[in-house]
């Protein structure tokens, strides 16, 4: 062997660009094997859906199912709200204004899932009158927002619009 | 493998053994010198690959009824129960089985830990049983899943999303393994499929295992090297053979009572409600096996600390044989190893007994503090122990004690192993 300057000859040329052209054909042969388990188009599509809410009273909810997830839609009466509204943000978790996760004040969307490990929380349960998950022992309060127990965040707030005054599109 | 040379008595045989040597390997199996004073806790290696094979064939049988659709699973699990022929009996077997494959299990670790069997050079042999242990669980977490009942379901939800802890990635990742926004048709598909592979992995690391073990062979309860093939050894046919046949026997009589008597007694009814998407049940639980798991995962208040630590104790054991230093292997000669041991295993059945309460008052209590003496066992006890521990003297070989009564001193060397 000669141990002087290493020089780059043909032959390292060719073994970098095989193995470099190799790597690149296995990289592309593997991942649709990893992307097909991936949400495929027929659950894409299921992306959207309307609610109507006109039947809503105040102080009640309804869950719908949304992408196989429960969506909570509540119609908060004037003490939750103010409830919401008097919270100091630095008493929170996951610090987020009541006026940040909702559209109007009097509806609150949010996902009905835990934010630990996606149970489903009860409603008007809790330390804090919101939720109560019964999994693993989180309160939400009536905002969705996470304020004693394991959970990490707020509950999600999804996208949705008001289509008109008694009908929400959330997707 | 032995290093005697084997060679067919018949002619065909001579003739098929050059080509491929079945023979030899199977004469090697016969053979196999085993140290003479195994006791019964070292049947549970032949009780667990009973358990496998029974799960595979039972499974097989079940595949032939069950179908994977989240519209259909709940009914074909109940059409086995009631329409197919001893479809009652298959199923209880399998589920029932996959309890007592855990309790086997469980036995054999616990075997190992207190007699060393972790230790050099059985390290391989150890980290490949850790290897099939994890996918033990995997195996039994999916399998829990297919009868799409309310645990199935939200048991998949919980676990499933234990990932979604994991940084950046983890909300791509859970979605990933979902096929979809939430545990669904998708999800019990690939469940169903990967349940029907993993027990094959894992069977081919039973083979490993195996050839691993007859490379050094068995350790034994005293734990000293034995000289092989020598007056310590005996062959494994049919010496061990039949020993590990009546330890079946017995072990089968406990399974046919769990089987018969209290099919349900180890399940739990809320998965005889199909799955619901919209409503958590009460109170979710795992399978028993895996409660101590889940009493380290509630124990910590913090989603990442809580996945981190569980996934945490479970690898802590791969790294077991280089935390415990010490060069005795069995604990019989180990005075303070052993009273460490059963505080170990008391520690992991009150995590296993607080995984089941709900996690509040004196039940978090004690699996914080159940928590933290696992880690403590392995990470601080076992290491300074090897260190300090004055171990009582090893005899000079299987037989001696046995000859002459023990201990006697003129039969006894110094505290160190025959290495």
């Amino acid at each position: 062997m000669n141990d002087s300057k290493k020089k780059t000859n043909r032959r390292d040329f060719l073994f970098t660009a095989s193995y470099t052209v190799g790597a690149v054909g296995i990289g592309a042969t593997i991942w649709p094997f990893i992307d097909q388990m991936n949400p495929d188009s027929s659950v894409k599509a299921l992306a959207t859906t309307e609610v109507d809410i006109s039947q809503i009273e105040p102080g009640k909810s309804i869950t719908v199912l949304w992408r196989g997830k429960p969506v909570f839609i509540k119609r908060r009466t004037e003490t939750e709200i103010s409830e919401a509204k008097a919270v100091n943000l630095d008493d929170l978790k996951h610090p987020e204004k009541d006026e940040d996760r909702v559209k109007k004040a009097e509806w609150l969307v949010m996902m009905g899932i835990c934010s630990h490990l996606g149970c489903v929380p009860l409603s008007d349960k809790g330390d804090y009158n919101g939720w109560f998950c019964p999994c693993h022992g989180s309160h939400y309060d009536t905002s969705g927002r996470i304020r004693k127990g394991p959970a990490p965040t707020n509950m999600e707030i999804p996208k949705y619009a008001f289509i008109d005054d008694n009908t929400i599109r959330i997707g | 493998m032995s290093e005697h040379t084997y060679t067919p008595k018949s002619k065909f045989g001579k003739w098929f053994n050059d080509r491929l040597p079945l023979l030899s390997l199977a004469s090697h199996l016969t053979d196999y010198p085993t140290p003479k004073n195994l006791n019964y806790w070292w049947t549970f290696g032949g009780i667990l690959t009973f358990c496998l094979l029974s799960q595979i064939i039972t499974g097989l049988v079940l595949a032939m009824h069950y179908v994977a659709h989240a519209d259909l699973a709940f009914n074909s699990v109940e059409h086995i129960m009631r329409d197919v022929n001893y479809g009652w009996l298959i199923r209880y077997i399998h589920s029932n089985g996959a309890s007592m494959f855990f309790l086997a299990v469980y036995i054999h670790i616990f075997r190992s830990l207190f007699y060393g069997s972790y230790k050099s050079p059985r390290e391989i042999i150890w980290i490949l049983g850790m290897i099939i242990y994890l996918l033990m669980m995997a195996t039994a977490f999916m399998g829990y899943v297919l009868p799409w009942g309310q645990m199935s379901f939200w048991g998949a939800t919980v676990i499933t999303n234990l990932f979604s802890a994991i940084p950046l990635f983890g909300e791509s990742i859970t979605t990933w393994l979902w096929g979809g926004y939430s545990v669904d048709n998708p999800t019990l598909t690939r469940f169903f499929s990967l349940h029907y592979l993993f027990p094959f992995l894992i069977l081919g690391l039973v083979i490993l295992h195996i050839w691993a073990l007859h490379v050094p062979g068995n350790n034994n309860p005293i734990g000293i090297d034995v000289k092989k093939p020598s007056k310590d050894t005996v062959p494994f046919h049919p010496y061990i053979t039949i020993k590990d046949l009546f330890a079946l026997l017995i072990f089968l009589i406990i399974f046919s009572g769990f089987i018969f008597f209290a099919p349900n007694v180890l399940g739990h009814s809320d998965n005889y409600i199909q799955a619901n998407p919209l409503v958590t049940p009460k109170h979710i639980v795992p399978e028993w096996y895996l409660l101590p798991f889940y009493a380290i995962l509630r124990s910590v208040p913090d989603k990442l600390g809580g996945v981190i630590l569980m996934f945490g104790s479970i690898f802590i054991l791969m790294a077991l044989p280089w935390l415990d230093s010490s060069k005795v292997r069995s604990s019989v000669f180990r005075p303070l190893n052993k009273i460490f041991f059963w505080v170990l295993v008391i520690d992991v059945l009150a995590l296993g007994y607080v995984g089941a309460m709900p996690a509040e008052g004196l039940y978090l209590v004690v699996a914080r503090v159940g928590t933290l003496y696992y880690f403590a066992h392995f990470l601080v006890i076992l290491p300074l122990l090897s260190r300090i521990e004055k171990t009582q003297p090893l005899p000079l070989s299987i037989t001696e004690p046995v000859l002459t009564g023990m201990p006697k001193v003129e039969f006894i060397k110094s505290d160190k192993p025959d290495v």
